[in-house]
């Protein structure tokens, strides 16, 4: 055992360095700041660029550019900054850029309140983007996942050509915590596979059998285009409709087909449970906490605390909640993710409790319902 | 070498129209500086200048309206080697109006071609921010309110180090945008020409009256050069290059033994300047000294330097799921403000709890067991009273064990701020903790 002691937004930060970022950018905004301190403290002396954008548009665009160039780039926010962000993420997604957006939510609506956690763009980073194509969304339930899943993030990122976002929380971004440096696990970095050099190259044409087109970056030999205009296999404006419709079929797809690929989650069963808790982010913790008591009190009560939010693990929700009585979710929002459990098993009997005033959910309050 | 044009791409402006001059003269320009198609990347904006990348055998980036500086800096940044050329139209120029100021500042390589023509073409010829008050254009009487800027006078004072107006019509053109594209730095060359498609339907303007009205303004060519300074990139990767890399973080192999059993919620409630926070985070390390899992949440006003400064510990074997503080186990009240911001907390504690509490500071009424210590009669400061409360509990066997509290300070501190730290704990530490 090696303990250390850390922030989550730093493990946020060493979890890039270690997923191989080289580009960083981001426009101060707590509770996400300590992302940016962090880059900056690692990024440049590392050979990497760390910025601070005039904004968060200005920041989010300085990565796209970057990403096109080849550079692994991360950029930090909070819900504001995420607003800013919208239409380029909704440039990365359609345009197929690789790029990991943190959002450390924090208490809304619009400035609300900067010091308080919440969970409150679940839906937002799911839906903010023009056009409506899905994303990927991790949420971190503490300071291992923020490092790990950060890796996991650059991974998704650079496989998928995709925004990939990392829900976090100022619950866990400003908390610190022990992390065992000996039980980190984290995955092999994966690149972006680049297009072989001696075929004619088209930015957005995917190769035989696969969803994501190949990578050349933008000063290499064989020139790139890109572009935010709906465009075909060649990066060229396009008009024709099977040509449109077969492109945006492709972005969807090559997520929602693959989603069991990265769905990330902890399980935990209990013989003999009739009820169900399903949680994620820092919500999951108190979770923890309550299924334990019950479990001691010798009130069997199963576990399931999700990592990937987005796209829904529809086929794990369905098989891991199917058989359970009871199923109780609770959310640091007035009801966002619930929605999704209940259209997934076509249920509207789950006992759901949300909260949205900057204080944590307490395990009480989660015992309350399930006892109620 | 050859030209960069796109055979298969010719410009499709309406017939007159001042890009096609613009487009021309980007070609020779490139051509004329023996520039492969691989070593450019073309930028465009939104607008029919957006259209330009098209128009090229070139690397091509064409985003979102005004931000196209920003792709831009990322891209250059990213590959110093590339020459990158941004396309721009008034329109772009109002819209990304921050990013034209903050790219003047910042000074990165790259060329800035503002294509001026005085309206916005493509949605019907709207006012943009160079539309003279007196034009006759599509937003009603709106452009009459506001004046048109300058931008190549807004770039000089913005700090840009390479400005020039030219004349779209001007034989010059190519010469003044391999001239731009040459500067090693931020150039901003503003074009100005004629959009028949839309703005001389209503106004008069030709290139005579060009020419005359670039005549009239004040130069910029000299203020602009009195900004030349180092490339951003340049001076970015020279910063950079003489920084240390970071180090590891600092981590603990458990070699004590806990000394107390449980879920430990230890609450600091002290004011600015006691270093609570600091406190906070030598009692985790402590904790992790002795094999135990921790948290730590703060809790200080935006403005720091004044009011509550609060530290939340949870200290524990396994675990430590909710990361809350639900039952303290221990409050040391140091500081009236901080017991103000949770005056809440202390009817609820259990009587099993510990409080140590300052002598100067009054409590609300409270069950848990109070352990006063006058800070003021051991002369300890203000800014040491955390510590010492530390200290105090470590002298006790309680919360934490001296040998614990001495790891985390040399964990935490070097030179002299670990060798006061731990003077201090030994001088607590001779009371006793009584
Ligand atoms: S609308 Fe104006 S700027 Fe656009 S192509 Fe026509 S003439 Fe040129």
């Amino acid at each position: 055992m090696r303990l250390t002691l850390m922030e989550g937004n730093e493990a946020i930060g060493r979890g890039a360095m270690a997923a191989g970022c080289t580009f960083f950018a981001g426009y101060p905004i707590t509770p996400a700041t300590t992302i940016y301190n962090t880059m900056l403290q690692l990024l440049p002396p590392a050979g990497g660029v760390c910025l601070q954008g005039e904004d968060e548009i200005a920041s989010i665009g300085f990565c796209l550019g970057a990403a096109m160039a080849g550079a692994r780039a991360m950029t930090a926010t909070s819900g504001p900054g995420i607003s800013l962000y919208s239409e380029q993420i909704s440039f990365a997604i359609g345009s197929e850029i690789p790029l990991v957006i943190v959002d450390v939510q924090r208490l809304g609506p619009s400035t609300g309140s900067a010091t308080r956690g919440a969970d409150g763009d679940i839906q937002f980073l799911r839906w903010g983007n023009s056009g409506g194509l899905p994303v990927i969304v991790l949420a971190p339930v503490d300071v291992r996942d923020c490092f790990e899943l950060t890796v996991h993030a650059f991974n998704l990122a650079e496989t998928y050509r995709c925004p990939v976002f990392l829900a976090a929380n100022k619950e866990v971004s400003m908390t610190r915590e022990t992390l065992d440096l000996d039980a980190l696990c984290l995955p092999p970095v994966v690149s972006r596979q680049i297009a072989p050099p001696d075929q004619p190259y088209l930015p957005f044409a995917p190769g035989q059998g696969r969803r994501v087109p190949d990578f050349v970056p933008m000063g290499a030999a064989c020139l790139v285009r890109q572009t935010s205009s709906t465009h075909g296999p060649d990066g060229y404006i396009t008009t024709d409709a099977d040509q449109i419709g077969a492109m945006q079929h492709r972005l969807s797809e090559k997520l929602l087909a693959d989603v069991e690929a990265f769905t990330h989650f902890d399980w935990h069963p209990a013989p003999g449970a009739d009820t169900l808790v399903i949680a994620y982010g820092v919500t999951a913790r108190a979770a923890r906490s309550a299924v334990v008591q019950r479990n001691a009190a010798g009130q069997p009560t199963a576990l399931l605390v999700l990592k990937t939010l987005w796209p829904v693990p529809e086929a794990l929700i369905a098989r891991l909640a199917g058989p359970f009585r009871r199923i109780v979710v609770m959310e640091m929002n007035l009801g966002q993710y619930v929605r999704e459990i209940e259209r997934v098993l076509g249920r509207r009997d789950i006992l759901f409790f949300g909260q949205m005033n900057g204080e944590l959910i307490k395990p009480r309050q989660i015992l309350e319902v399930i006892q109620s | 070498m050859t030209s960069l044009l796109n055979p298969h791409r010719p410009p499709v402006f309406c017939p007159g129209c001042g890009h096609e001059r613009v487009v021309q003269a980007l070609d020779q320009a490139l051509t004329r500086m023996n520039l492969a198609g691989h070593q450019v990347a073309i930028v465009s904006d939104i607008g029919c200048s957006g259209l330009f990348d098209t128009f090229f055998n070139t690397h091509a980036f064409h985003g979102l309206h005004g931000r196209a500086l920003t792709y831009a800096t990322g891209l250059k940044l990213a590959r110093p080697e590339l020459t990158v050329i941004v396309t721009m139209g008034d329109g772009g120029l109002g819209i990304g109006g921050a990013h034209v100021l903050s790219a003047c500042r910042r000074n990165v390589d790259l060329t800035l071609l503002v294509l001026n023509n005085f309206n916005y073409g493509m949605t019907g010829g709207q006012c943009s921010a160079t539309t003279p008050s007196e034009a006759r254009v599509g937003s009603g009487f709106l452009n009459r309110l506001e004046p048109p800027l300058d931008i190549a006078a807004v770039a000089a004072a913005a700090g840009a180090p390479w400005v020039r107006r030219v004349s779209g019509y001007d034989a010059q053109l190519a010469e003044a945008m391999a001239a731009a594209i040459a500067y090693e730095g931020f150039a901003l060359l503003e074009t100005r020409a004629i959009c028949p498609g839309r703005y001389t339907r209503r106004n008069k303007l030709t290139p005579a009256a060009i020419e005359a009205d670039l005549a009239a303004l004040p130069p910029v060519e000299d203020l602009a050069a009195r900004n030349r300074r180092a490339e951003y990139g340049r001076a970015y990767r020279q910063e950079a290059a003489s920084l240390e890399p970071d180090a590891e973080p600092a981590w603990i192999r458990p070699q004590f033994a806990p000394v107390e059993a449980g879920r430990q919620e230890i609450v600091i409630l002290g004011s600015a300047g006691q270093r609570a926070v600091t406190s906070g985070e030598l009692l985790c390390l402590a904790g992790a000294t002795a094999g135990l899992h921790a948290s730590q949440k703060n809790d200080y006003p935006i403005t720091v330097m004044r009011g509550h400064s609060i530290s939340e510990v949870i200290l524990t074997e396994g675990e430590i799921g909710y990361t809350g503080i639900e039952t303290p186990t221990t409050v040391m009240a140091l500081a009236a403000e901080g017991v103000a911001r949770r005056s809440r907390l202390f009817a609820g504690l259990p009587a099993g709890a510990r409080v140590i509490k300052a002598a100067d500071v009054a409590l609300p009424p409270c069950p848990a067991k109070i352990v006063e210590v006058d800070f003021g009669a051991l002369k300890i400061r203000s800014a040491d009273r955390s510590l010492a409360a530390l200290a105090f509990l470590a002298a006790r066997r309680e919360v934490l064990s001296l040998e614990m509290l001495r790891a985390a300070i040399q964990l935490r501190f070097a030179g002299a701020a670990c060798e006061q730290s731990l003077a201090l704990v030994a001088r607590v530490a001779e009371t006793g903790g009584a």
